[in-house]
Parts: C-alpha cells; sequence; structure tokens
C-alpha cells in the first residue's frame, strides 16, 4: 500500500510535467490543426533558459520561472510566424514535415551552440523530503504540482473567461464564422502558440529541478510522451490533456515501480496504441456529429 | 451604401461568380435570388472578406473593401449571419453573443447591446446559458442574427436565413429581417425561398451561373413569368 501511494505521488509530479506539455499540444492542435512536434524541444529552451538566469544572473526559482515563460512564450510566436504561417493553406502534411524540421534546428542548434553533453540544473531550492505517514514527499514534488496546478487553473481562467480566450475556442470550433464576427484568426493562433509555449517552458524548468539534468535532446522523449497524453485525453480537449498526461505519468512511474525500468517509454507506445484502437477520440474526445 | 462592380471570383478552378455588378442603397433590403450554385454565396463571403475577388472591386461607404481583412469589414459595419448558422458550437449562447461584440471598442455597452437582442430573440434570453449546439435549428438562427446584431452593423448580410427551418419559423425569420430593417438596419438578403424574398425586397437582382440575369423591384420580379417559372415553383 506504501509503494503504491508513493509511486502515485511520484507519478502525479512527473505527470504534471507531461500535462503542461500536452496542454500546449493539444491547444494548436485544437486551432490549426497541426502537431507541433517541436514542442518538446521548446520545453527543452525553456530548461536551458532556467539553467542560464538561475546560474548566471542568480534569479530565484519564482523569477526564473517568470522569465522563461515569457522567453519560450517569444519562441513559441516566432516559430509560428516564421516556420508555420507561411504554410497556413499548404497540405497538413508540409506544415507536420515542417514541424519535425524545426524540432532537429533546435535540438541539433543548440547541441551545436552549447554542446551535447549533459548539464546539471542549478539546485535554486534545497531539496527537502518530508514523511507523512511512511510516504517521502519533497519540497520540489510540492512545488512541480503546485505550479502546475497553479498554471492549469490559470489556463483554464483565461480560456473560460477572457475575451482572447473565447476567441480561441471560436478560431478552433468554427474559424470561418470567427472570421465574419472580427476575430484575426492570426492573433488567436499566436497568442495560442504564447500560451503553449509558456507552458511548454514552464515544464522545461520544472523537470530541471526535478531530475536535476538538462542535455539538447532531452525534449524528443518528453515531447511525444506529452503528444501520447493529448490523443489518450482526447487531442483537442484542454480537460484531457491535462488528465492524460498525469495518466502517462502514472503510469510510467508505476511500469518503473514493477521493475520494468527498461520498458517504461514502451508502456506509454502501448497505452496509445490501445487506445487508438478501442477508444480512437480519446477519453474527452468529441465524435463530431454532422448536422443537416 | 454597398458597391459591387464586375466581380469575379473562382472557387479553387470552378468560376463561381462571372462579372456581377449590383448596388446596395442605404435604407433599403436587396436580395439575390437564384439557384443552388449561382453564386450567391461566395458573393456574400467576398464582401464579408473570407473569399477574396480575382477582378472587380467592392465599394462600401466609398471605400473599396475588397482588399481589407475580415475583421476589419466588420470593424466598418458589415456583418453577415452565414448559411448554415454556424453559431460556435460548444460555447454558450451567451459566449457566442459576446464574440459577436469582439469587434466593438473597449467601453462599448455589450450589456446594452446584449439586451436588446435579448429583448428581440426571447428564447436565447431563455437559453443563454445553453451549449450553443443543444439549440433547435430555428434557435440557432435567431443565435446566429443575434451575434451578427451584436457588432452593430449598418449592413446586414443574409445568407439562406430561412434553409432547413420549419414553415413558423421560417415566418419568425422573414418578420424578423423587417423589423430589422424598419429599425434602419439595411439588409443584403440571399434567399433560395424566393418568394417571400421577394415579397420583402425593394430591389433584386436574379443570378444564374455567377452572372446577374434580370433586375427590378420585389413586385417587379414577383410578377414575372420567367421569374416566376424558374424560382417561385410556378
Amino acid at each position: 500500500m506504501h509503494t503504491i501511494m508513493q509511486q502515485l505521488i511520484n507519478g502525479i509530479s512527473l505527470g504534471s510535467i507531461y500535462a503542461l506539455l500536452a496542454l500546449g499540444y493539444t491547444m494548436v492542435y485544437g486551432i490549426i490543426k497541426l502537431l507541433n512536434f517541436a514542442h518538446g524541444d521548446v520545453y527543452m529552451l525553456g530548461a536551458f533558459w532556467g539553467y542560464f538566469v538561475i546560474n548566471y544572473w542568480h534569479f530565484n526559482f519564482i523569477f526564473a520561472l517568470i522569465s522563461t515563460m515569457a522567453i519560450t512564450a517569444l519562441v513559441g510566436v516566432i516559430i509560428e510566424f516564421l516556420a508555420y504561417r507561411p504554410l497556413r493553406h499548404a497540405p497538413r502534411v508540409a506544415a507536420l514535415i515542417t514541424a519535425i524540421g524545426v524540432s532537429y534546428f533546435l535540438e541539433n542548434g543548440m547541441s551545436y551552440l552549447y554542446g551535447a553533453s549533459a548539464r546539471s540544473f542549478p539546485q535554486v531550492i534545497k531539496q527537502h523530503n518530508y514523511h507523512v505517514a511512511g510516504i517521502s514527499i519533497s519540497n520540489i514534488q510540492i512545488i512541480i504540482l503546485g505550479t502546475a496546478i497553479f498554471l492549469m487553473v490559470a489556463l483554464q481562467f483565461v480560456i473560460k473567461q477572457t475575451k482572447m480566450g473565447k476567441a480561441m475556442r471560436a478560431v478552433a470550433n468554427d474559424p470561418d464564422a470567427a472570421q465574419l464576427v472580427g476575430i484575426n484568426p492570426n492573433h488567436v493562433i499566436s497568442f495560442t502558440f504564447a500560451i503553449g509555449s509558456a507552458l511548454a517552458g514552464a515544464g522545461g524548468v520544472l523537470i530541471g529541478l526535478y531530475y536535476n539534468s538538462i542535455d539538447p535532446l532531452m525534449g524528443m522523449t518528453p515531447g511525444i510522451k506529452a503528444f501520447v497524453a493529448a490523443v489518450v485525453g482526447g487531442i483537442g480537449s484542454i480537460p484531457g490533456a491535462s488528465i492524460g498526461g498525469f495518466l502517462i505519468g502514472i503510469l510510467e512511474t508505476a511500469t518503473q515501480a514493477v521493475g520494468l525500468s527498461a520498458y517504461k517509454d514502451a508502456a506509454v507506445y502501448v497505452v496509445l496504441i490501445i487506445i487508438l484502437l478501442v477508444l480512437p477520440s480519446g477519453i474527452f474526445g468529441k465524435n463530431k456529429k454532422e448536422k443537416v | 451604401m454597398l458597391k459591387v462592380e464586375h466581380l469575379v471570383v473562382n472557387y479553387g478552378a470552378i468560376k463561381a461568380v462571372k462579372d456581377v455588378s449590383f448596388e446596395v442603397h442605404t435604407g433599403e433590403i436587396v436580395t439575390l435570388i437564384g439557384a443552388n450554385g449561382a453564386g450567391k454565396s461566395t458573393i456574400l463571403k467576398t464582401i464579408s472578406g473570407i473569399m477574396r475577388a480575382k477582378a472587380g472591386t467592392v465599394t462600401y461607404e466609398d471605400k473599396v473593401i475588397n482588399l481589407s481583412s475580415a475583421s476589419r469589414i466588420v470593424q466598418l459595419g458589415i456583418s453577415q449571419v452565414p448559411e448554415g448558422r454556424h453559431v460556435f458550437e460548444g460555447l454558450s449562447v451567451l459566449e457566442n453573443l459576446q464574440l459577436g461584440a469582439f469587434t466593438q471598442p473597449r467601453g462599448a455597452d455589450i450589456s446594452a447591446s446584449l439586451e436588446e437582442v435579448f429583448t428581440r430573440f426571447p428564447v436565447l434570453a431563455e437559453r443563454r446559458k445553453q451549449d450553443a449546439a443543444t439549440l433547435s435549428g430555428g434557435e440557432q438562427q435567431m443565435l446566429a442574427m443575434g451575434r451578427a446584431l451584436m457588432a452593430k452593423p449598418k449592413l446586414l448580410l443574409l445568407d439562406e436565413p430561412s434553409m432547413g427551418l420549419s414553415p413558423i419559423y421560417i415566418q419568425k425569420v422573414f418578420d424578423i429581417i423587417k423589423t430589422i430593417h424598419e429599425q434602419g438596419t439595411t439588409v443584403l438578403l440571399i434567399e433560395q425561398n424566393a418568394t417571400q424574398a421577394l415579397s420583402i425586397a425593394d430591389r433584386a437582382y436574379v443570378l444564374a451561373s455567377g452572372e446577374v440575369k434580370m433586375t427590378g423591384t420585389g413586385a417587379e420580379l414577383l410578377a414575372d413569368a420567367q421569374v416566376q417559372a424558374a424560382y417561385l415553383g410556378g
């Protein structure tokens, strides 16, 4: 029982980071039907930005997090503007291949500039472990979970309550009608990339704090897992992405806990395959009915 | 108010609109009638800026607008109620209406516009919290019209507002168009229900395969033998 609870806590901490990443995936897909495979690399850039500002400018955690989110938001907007916007009316596969290209560009660009070897992320917060009823929880885990939940609530607020959030839902739902009420889709798309990338950047800083190690290729696997999380939740669905992220995190730690560490990534893909077979539109995915 | 001159619009490889010219004067109800595929919807989409003209111009209040963005055109005072209603499903009725006021400047009295729409369409007030997808077709048409009115248009474009509705709702829609017009909004109406459209229109244009075939007052065309045979089922 203790082990289960312990692994559940570990899984939720890791899962909250996947959830942050999956949210960006699902929002971008919802708006422009693009699987932004460079999303995991924005998370990597976030981790590197956090690394530099903590090491060289001695930012504390909060400032590191906020500045990272601002920078990755900007990076996301620039990527969309330079790489995806010219392909807005091109076949979807062209944009998809471009996304993979952007991903390689960021990974190899960072390897070229800063070397491919892993660096240890500065411990901006000293780790303490709390023991509650035989279960160990670190302050880092609490910070990760707290930050992730705070950001998800904030996102929910933006999407439900603000004018731009409503415009996002309108564009995702019916791009032509959105234009007819005067929404400029380019603004909404930039805004979506900014928010999604800010969340990915936050995830990068949090994972640095959690695993202590960052490198230019660190975004690849989490990027794909976040994609799986978004598909499991139902791509395009915001609550789905959060739930999917937590599920993938829990699944991954559970696989490790039963001694199958080597297969933890495989387990995620097995889930993807099962979901696609059994529930192709995911947990919260809509089976879109055409109204005549 | 609105002048369309020598408009040519391609839909992919198809010439959907070939050299169409017409005018809408301030205070009028003008209707374009014609069979499916006559190019009526394409013309409205081009006026609204979501399709681009291949040639020709659209002039609104002495400004050429066929190169302006769709959002700019809404700001200038042209709103469209699209064919098939296109309400935002998954968003509440209230949110749909709020989005209708998207281009209204900060500080605009949106709650006053909302009250107006709710008075005009009491059913929307009742259902304000409901998901727009749960409304009936007729209610969705009311919502689409209410949403367009939230932008306070000077010129309202309506694309097949009676399509797929029950006779009661069709009558309702035409009554509402009449009151909107009486309250000072100019209307450009596209309809397959030609009898109804012609009976409320000041002037009308008959379109066939992307060209204007005939024009006249609503009453003239309603009485015309050719129009009767081709579009009025009789």
